[in-house]
């Protein structure tokens, strides 16, 4: 179980310029797999544009009470990048002023930025349609002054979507840590004593489900059979939706997958996994994602690789949302991830 | 020509015997795919079937395969390991009620 950051530990890895380097290169420049870009061209795909804006996400810091061992954002509790008020506030005139219908607030663990409560806040007034925080459960049971959260979530409607690596015990933990899944549990029971993830309950609760390992999530529908028969029959809890996600080879997931000797087959299991009727709906076609420090990328992932969008709009002091949406999206080989097999998205599944 | 003859990496190349014989390959593997279908069975419980299977014919590509299938499916270690062990045991069974015959063989020519 690793208990520092990339970043934290020096290594080399934690440069983005590093993945970069191993994404482009290897099998991709030997021509033995193909370019992400070739493969999408070869359905008019390329250069990938956006449609429609409709989720606005935002990372309010990477600082986290975990530290995952597949974790994309290199995120831990020694990880000081974190969104100020300031950053804030010009977010808030974003999100008063934008065609998106979903706020999607993560992180790190977003509830540690000590604005955090005051942006939800201020946040909830703009009247978004969709207001998500990803909340990874076990900061609910972290420490006392977290405890209310549950009825802070309620109070101001926020869909709550937290990370549930699996029904068992030992799966959890040894993806998340030791006492990461009892804590889990606890924080999933208080969540559905509020109405949290109730049948028929406006308080929705979803879960995201990725795999513990060098392999790709098995069929959304028949996880989410499977999650809700055990956590109902085990521990009498509910929830909506499961969201199976695909884990991309980035931070400590590529340094994982390189250092278990993983990363050869799992790239060639993305891209045997290719699905064309994925692209369409791939996520950086309908969101934009927005670092601690208030520049703008083409999702989440790009945002952790430093590929800031190609577009005049980089950063939120420049914010117009007609000018960022007429952009091509960055691509590179870690894209995979999301056209494998259902395809992946901070939204689950996006193949039709 | 690899120096061994197993190499894990043919695996990926499974789909090439199709270009040997084309009408053959491609029909074996429709059926293949529309047999791993939800059906009547669920595509976990024919998952954990072909674990088993994979074991008793003693096939690494298919170990490999249906050990990452398994997990892909959620399938916990327990229960593959329990599904080695049905395969196991009737091979062992399949040993062993041939036991009978030698006993009848024994008993037949035995004063």
């Amino acid at each position: 179980m690793a208990t520092k950051s990339l970043k934290a530990k020096g290594e080399e890895l934690a440069q983005t310029n590093k993945q970069l380097e191993i994404l482009n290169g290897g099998m991709f420049a030997e021509g033995e797999l193909p370019y992400f870009k070739d493969k999408i061209g070869e359905i008019g795909h390329f250069p990938l544009r956006p449609k429609k804006l409709e989720i606005l996400q935002i990372n309010v810091g990477y600082m986290c009470n975990q530290v995952c061992e597949h974790c994309h954002v290199d995120a831990g509790p020694d990880r000081k990048e974190i969104m100020t008020r300031d950053t804030m506030s010009q977010c808030l005139d974003i999100i008063r002023n934008t065609g998106a219908h979903t706020l999607d607030l993560t992180g790190g663990a977003p509830e540690m930025n000590p604005d955090f409560r005051w942006f939800v806040e201020e946040a909830a007034k703009a009247g978004i349609k969709d207001f998500i925080v990803r909340s990874n459960l076990t900061i609910i049971r972290a420490n006392k002054k977290y405890y209310d959260l549950p009825d802070f979530f309620k109070k101001h409607n926020v869909h709550v979507i937290s990370s549930m690596p699996h029904y068992t015990r030992g799966k959890t933990d040894k993806q998340r840590g030791d006492g990461v899944f009892d804590k889990s549990i606890k924080a999933l029971q208080e969540l559905n004593e509020r109405g949290y993830g109730m049948p028929g309950s406006s308080l929705r609760l979803d879960l995201v489900y990725n795999p513990s390992g060098a392999y790709l999530p098995g069929d959304q529908m028949a996880l989410e059979a499977d999650f809700k028969k055990a956590l109902k029959e085990d521990f009498d809890i509910q929830f909506h939706s499961l969201f199976a996600i695909t884990n991309l080879p980035i931070a400590r997931f590529l340094d994982y997958l390189i250092a278990s000797e993983n990363y050869e087959d799992y790239m060639y299991s993305l891209v045997e996994a290719y699905n064309p009727a994925a692209v369409a709906n791939v996520m950086c076609t309908n969101t934009i994602s927005i670092s601690w420090d208030g520049w703008i990328y083409d999702c989440d992932f790009n945002q952790m690789l430093d590929l800031k969008v190609a577009s005049k709009v980089k950063h939120i002091k420049d914010y117009n949302e007609d000018l960022l949406n007429d952009r091509n999206i960055i691509i590179s080989q870690h894209c995979y991830g999301c056209t494998a097999g259902a395809g992946s998205s901070c939204q689950g599944t996006v193949a039709p | 020509m690899a120096d061994s003859y197993y190499d894990p990496k043919d695996l990926r190349k499974f789909g090439k015997i199709t270009e040997w014989s084309e009408d053959l390959g491609n029909k074996f593997f429709d059926y293949y795919g529309k047999v791993f279908e939800e059906g009547a069975l669920s595509a976990r419980e024919k998952s954990l079937i072909a674990l088993a299977v994979s074991h008793v014919v003693k096939c690494p590509y298919c170990i490999d395969a249906y050990t990452k299938d398994g997990l892909q499916k959620g399938i916990t270690k327990e229960e593959m390991m329990e599904a080695v062990h049905v395969g196991a045991a009737i091979e062992s069974g399949a040993t062993l009620v041939h036991g009978v015959q030698m006993m009848n063989k024994y008993d037949k020519l035995s004063m």
